[in-house]
């Protein structure tokens, strides 16, 4: 059954998961040049920063070119429509050390993001945030990871402390259409906060697992311009757009103008548009958090060992994401084992 | 003079996972006796562990070393940072001497590898974390070879099951420590801490990474005094050990270590356990030898 009339919020995070897809090199003139194109095609919310969010620029995950404070800045300057939005990991970013940061920069949604068992690292973010009156939503990533039921329990404890809004994350674009509608319906009747999705591309299943979400009763939706992420990219957001309002969803968008955003940043953002390349589907198949892809080449291509053996090896450990290093260790591991099968050869 | 008489007192604040795997090790030391073990609800298991164990316990929290001050001379924190904080100005009063095993970096920061032997009056010495104890001792060794560091990372991975509720409120406490740790034991300008927990099951070992910003150097005196301090950690924590030896990879110097624990209230996965408990008991033992 089609949800007529129905209203999806949309979130776009090309400015800060499409940091992956460029080794968080975005400049200031490409943030200010992409959300001024979706401010004006009045995308509700525009999330920017390192790809892993707020104090996230790292040796593990990456050093970004810009400091949080600058991309916040330059976002912050071109947004008079849309709300500025971050992504905050607890055990990256710091009460202290970033949110204080961002809340006097003018962020106006805070998404504070763990491993989808893991949502009581966010107590004290999710409660800060709400102690100084700005919006604030509960996200559970690699949710492909665990059952409905731990999901349900996990948001509920991020609704209790207070966050506005559950989003769940296919952070390795794992999921089928119906892993989404199964999670997605426990979550809307399990709790009384509005539910979203954020998928990415791995399995060519972002736009149709989005629509999945929307007709399980999820009202907020992630998606990227012309799918800027990491790997295969996230849900593309003008697909996602046009598909929303041909079956009859509002999203308060403008069509045209949410096409030329994206053409936009095809011209002036982005490096090399996200494509489903051989070592993405092994990222969604493992289960591995697509951010991996770039380390996991590197690190292949310095160890010679094969880049997909990299991966499956890290889902068979149930690798989560921010253990970036792991990569290291496996390569190790697996370039050890193939000089101990020549020796024995 | 027997042995038993030669034991200091320790009383243990704190029932959750570090408070009941620092209980079980303490009952090996030859040179501590847990005369209190302290939580705040009689039901919890580590509550039941001590009663088992035949130790003295309490639901009194910090009010139950205010009633029976005499009951030990050695009070270790096990609870959170933020309660360490206000239990700190009450033990002082009563003259305890003080091991913090919480992220609040109030007392002298310890770790056994490198400062145990200074000589100091400090009555409140602080453990770090179980990141700090697994981390600072690399990056103090990389530092006896390389002088100016500008920058170094620390990334650990434990298990989720052994992260308790204190653990997991007090996620910025241990960053914020871990990195003010690693400065002054690196001379590192700046640093950069970063915890995942990881879920899956079986549970992983705990698992810390040490990288510093830097393309090339002395790889063969690095990866020597690196050995030398493992082997000195290896004394107080036999499960420390290399995982990866130091390498350049992509402009920066990688190492990792891994800690396998004991065993003693959690399974062996749970190093971070380990690890601090192992430093804090060898810091109350050092204790105990200079003043018995």
């Amino acid at each position: 059954m089609q949800k007529r009339n129905y209203e999806v919020l949309i979130s776009d995070p090309s400015l800060r998961d499409g940091n992956h897809a460029v080794k968080h090199q975005l400049s200031e003139k490409q943030i200010a040049t992409y959300a001024s194109a979706a401010n004006a095609a009045g995308i509700p919310i525009v999330e920017v920063g390192h790809g892993n969010g707020l104090g996230a620029s790292s040796l593990q995950v990456g050093l970004a070119r810009l400091s949080d404070r600058a991309i916040l800045e330059a976002a912050r300057k071109v947004l008079t429509k849309s709300k500025l939005g971050i992504h905050v990991i607890p055990g990256f970013a710091t009460i202290k050390k970033d949110l204080t940061m961002a809340m006097e920069l003018g962020v106006d949604v805070f998404r504070i993001a763990c491993h989808c068992t893991e949502a009581d690292v966010t107590e004290r973010h999710i409660g800060f945030v709400r102690e100084k009156g700005k919006e604030v939503y509960g996200v559970l990533m690699m949710s492909h990871m665990a059952r409905k039921e731990v999901l349900v329990e996990e948001a509920s404890k991020m609704q209790a402390y207070g966050a506005e809004s559950a989003i769940i994350m296919d952070s390795a674009g794992a999921y089928l259409p119906d892993d989404v509608s199964e999670r997605i319906e426990a979550l809307v009747e399990g709790l009384s906060i509005p539910v979203g999705f954020h998928g990415h591309n791995n399995l060519g299943m972002a736009v149709a697992n989005s629509i999945a979400a929307v007709n399980a009763g999820a009202t907020i939706l992630d998606g990227t311009a012309r799918g800027f992420g990491a790997g295969a990219g996230n849900t593309q957001l003008e697909v996602l757009i046009a598909v929303l309002d041909r079956l009859g969803f509002k999203t308060g968008i403008d069509l045209y103008k949410i096409l030329d955003a994206a053409d936009i940043a095809e011209d002036e953002v982005i490096e090399i548009i996200p494509t489903i390349s051989s070592l993405s589907i092994v990222s969604g198949l493992s289960g591995v958090f697509s951010g991996f892809a770039t380390h996991v080449r590197r690190v292949a291509a310095e160890y010679e060992v094969d880049s997909r053996d990299i991966f499956f090896e890290l889902g068979r450990r149930k690798i989560v994401a921010g253990q970036e290093d792991m990569i290291i260790e496996v390569a190790t591991t697996l370039s050890k084992e193939r000089a101990g099968e020549r020796k024995s050869h | 003079m027997s042995d038993e008489f030669k034991k200091l007192r320790i009383a243990i604040l704190g029932s959750g996972n570090i408070g009941t795997d620092l209980l079980v090790k303490s009952i090996r030391s030859p040179h501590l006796e847990c005369t209190l073990f302290i939580g705040r609800n009689m039901g919890s298991p580590g509550m039941h562990k001590a009663n088992e164990l035949g130790v003295r316990i309490s639901d009194q929290s910090i009010q139950a070393i205010q009633d029976d001050p005499d009951c030990c001379d050695i009070v270790f924190d096990a609870t959170s940072a933020m309660a360490h904080v206000k239990h700190w100005p009450i033990l002082k009063n009563l003259g305890k001497y003080v091991i913090d095993l919480t992220p609040s970096n109030v007392g002298e920061m310890c770790v056994p590898s490198i400062n145990l032997r200074e000589k100091s009056s400090a009555m409140n010495v602080n453990m770090i974390t179980c990141g700090g104890q697994g981390s600072v001792p690399i990056a103090h060794a990389i530092s006896e070879v390389h002088k100016d560091i500008e920058y170094i990372e620390v990334v650990s991975n434990i298990s989720s099951r052994s992260a308790g509720p204190a653990t997991r409120l007090n996620l910025d406490e241990y960053i914020g420590t871990t990195e003010a740790a690693i400065q002054k034991f690196s001379g590192a300008k700046q640093s950069k801490v970063i915890l995942t927990l990881n879920p899956a099951n079986p549970c992983v070992d705990m698992q810390t990474t040490v990288m510093v910003k830097m393309s090339s150097g002395n790889l063969d005196k690095i990866t020597k005094s690196i050995n030398d301090m493992v082997i000195r950690v290896q004394e107080y924590v036999p499960g420390y050990h290399l995982v990866v030896d130091p390498v350049f990879e992509n402009e920066r110097l990688v190492v990792m270590v891994k800690v396998r624990g004991l065993g003693d209230y959690l399974p062996r996965y749970a190093g971070n356990l380990d690890i601090i408990n192992c430093a804090a008991i060898a810091a109350a033992e050092h204790y105990a030898k200079t003043k018995l």
